[in-house]
């Protein structure tokens, strides 16, 4: 658009451009000031991720100038606010894992078959009734769903079994797989819409029912789309923190045991935050090496699931 | 034999139909289970809460005692630090996008700012609690401050409003920057006055959305150092503060079944807010998209 301008004032007269020389330089100067000043706007995001690598890198890396990294990837106690310290991060680790693999066995199933419903099956005044309400949900604030999972989903599970404990991974993970649902169901469901109906209509004129047609045709020609759902989801799920601290407990257990007081990345780093630890101590730094952590797990599931969509999708015209 | 053969096709498409009939009630049934549960969400949450919603709820200080607790500090705490917070994020992430959309010469280094906003959307919250800790309450020396959780705050939602402006700003027809061009506006005097009303109602939207998601945020406030019990309200952009869903935590972590209750009135409260402001996204929204239409 520039060149074209500029062929266009070209082509007047020298002196005319030199009468109008002043004017125009009155005139361009503010706009090259708000192109510089729009431009330094847009780099604000790049200077985010710099101060958040950095930060995370730096006081990580004085971390580690105390704690070897052997010892934080591969011991299984988590005790950096006892007496006797301990910093290894599997405990923290599989209770990470169990919240979002637990949650993922929720969202999973539910979201996927939503999706189908809501993309092959529901008539278009229930999808459009349905598609906003499940938004909802996932607008809700997590402190939200926190106070649901404790103080309305625990107390079902405990009233059906003794052995689960008031904080526990379970109650935890199908909460947090209620909060991913529209996440995975919508993200999904947009896959699955992209699918040509002609494909559709190919499988149902030899004769496939509807439930042939979405399970053989829809989901294999969308999975690209419905993978990466699962992965940012999963993602989202690793990174939540309110619901796992307030109903799966402090207690970093090495275990895979639903049942019982687990802690997560996230939730040691709301605990800490909340105590009286002084910044600068050995303490308070393990929130940087759990930070930097979980930051490199969520960054590689993020760039995984773009990766996927980029590498895998099916093109159709 | 073709009755044989008939007769096994028809046994296999009984079969068929049967199975499809499942699936389509397990469908139905996936569905209703998320509908089910936003449902007993907020019918719990409302029969925990509701007798504790009243003026003095809104306009009492936090308490010892669970009768008398009240949300007004968090309350205007959210206030001050959610409006700084949508403000900043509305100016800087607008400019960014005006900048992307028509500024930016399609190269790489466009490309890679495209890239991050889409990776920072993705960065766990809490991390940028820690971001907020590090940079605007020691490096910056604003201490555990209003200003420094807004801008920690500003900083979590930039990226869905420069995404949601970039989708508005794409939107406007390149027959009206021509038009705008052909009648020798400069570049800013038509996106100034042609391009960005038009993207207005999206950019409006967008921003909504963003401010809805800021007045949830717990995590990154915690991490920050946002207080959890606060007898008073913000008196300037250095006061310390909390805010709605931090006090909800606070209650919801002890044992007192009265802290529950005041709990669930507080997120009767933040619940209202976060919905209306849906709505009128939602409103803005439809108004918006039958006025392209049309």
């Amino acid at each position: 658009m520039v060149r074209h301008q500029s062929a266009l004032e070209s082509s007047f007269s020298d002196a005319y451009a030199a009468a109008n020389a002043a004017s125009r330089w009155k005139r361009y100067l503010p706009e090259r000031i708000i192109k510089v000043v729009l431009f330094l706007c847009a780099i604000v995001s790049i200077f985010t991720t710099i101060g958040i690598v950095s930060v995370l890198i730096f006081e990580a890396a004085l971390f580690f100038q105390e704690v070897s990294i052997f010892e934080f990837l591969t011991s299984t106690k988590w005790t950096p606010l006892f007496a006797s310290k301990h910093f290894g991060i599997l405990p923290l680790l599989t209770g990470t894992l169990l919240t979002s693999i637990g949650a993922m066995f929720v969202a999973l199933p539910l979201g996927l078959m939503s999706a189908i419903y809501l993309s092959e099956y529901a008539p278009e005044t229930a999808r459009q009734i349905v598609k906003p309400v499940l938004e909802i949900l996932a607008g809700i604030p997590t402190v939200v769903y926190g106070y649901f999972a404790l103080l309305f989903v625990t107390p079902i599970l405990r009233a059906i079994s003794d052995d689960i404990s008031v904080f526990n991974g379970l109650s935890a993970s199908i909460v947090m797989g209620i909060m991913i649902l529209p996440m995975v169901s919508s993200l999904s469901e947009d896959a699955m819409r992209s699918v040509p109906r002609s494909l559709r209509e190919g499988a149902y004129a030899l004769g496939s029912t509807k439930l042939e047609v979405s399970t053989r045709v829809v989901i294999p020609a969308a999975l690209s789309g419905i993978v990466a759902a699962f992965i940012l989801a999963t993602s989202r799920a690793i990174g939540e923190t309110m619901i796992v601290t307030i109903a799966a407990g402090q207690n970093p257990n090495f275990t895979f045991n639903p049942f019982v007081p687990i802690e997560t990345m996230t939730a040691y780093i709301v605990q800490v935050s909340l105590g009286d630890t002084p910044t600068g101590t050995l303490e308070f730094k393990t929130i940087f090496a759990v930070g930097l952590s979980l930051f490199v797990i969520t960054l590689a599931m993020n760039l995984l699931s773009q990766f996927i969509v980029r590498r895998f999708r099916e093109v159709y015209e | 034999m073709a009755e044989i053969v008939r007769g096994q096709f028809d046994r296999q498409m009984r079969r068929r139909r049967l199975h499809g009939q499942i699936f389509h009630i397990l469908c139905l049934v996936s569905i209703l289970i998320g509908l089910g549960m936003l449902a007993a969400l907020l019918i719990n949450i409302f029969i925990d809460g509701w007798q504790r919603v009243n003026w003095s709820f809104l306009t009492s200080f936090p308490s010892r005692h669970p009768e008398g607790a009240g949300i007004k500090a968090a309350l205007f705490g959210s206030i001050y630090v959610v409006a700084l917070a949508g403000a900043l994020a509305f100016s800087f992430g607008v400019a960014a996008a005006i900048y992307l959309e028509e500024y930016a010469p399609r190269n790489w280094f466009a490309r890679i700012i495209q890239i991050n906003i889409a990776n920072l959307a993705g960065v766990p919250s809490i991390v940028y609690g820690i971001l907020g800790l590090e940079i605007f309450v020691r490096f910056l020396d604003l201490g555990k401050s209003v200003l420094a959780g807004s801008f920690t705050l500003a900083l979590l939602v930039l990226p869905i409003v420069i995404i949601a402006a970039e989708e508005a700003i794409r939107a406007v027809p390149p027959s009206i920057r021509e038009g705008g061009f052909a009648l020798g506006a400069t570049r800013w005097q038509t996106i100034w006055r042609l391009v960005l009303p038009q993207a207005f109602p999206g950019i409006l939207t967008g921003v909504i959305l963003a401010v809805s998601r800021a007045v949830g945020e717990t995590a990154p406030l915690i991490v920050m150092g946002a207080l959890t019990f606060v007898p008073f309200t913000p008196d300037g952009p250095l006061s310390r503060f909390t805010v709605l869903p931090i006090q909800i935590f606070n209650w919801v972590s002890r044992p007192q079944e009265g802290f529950h209750e005041a709990a669930a009135a507080g997120i009767i409260i933040l619940l209202v807010v976060l919905l209306s402001m849906n709505a009128l996204a939602v409103l803005l929204r439809n108004r918006f998209q039958r006025r392209l239409e049309g």
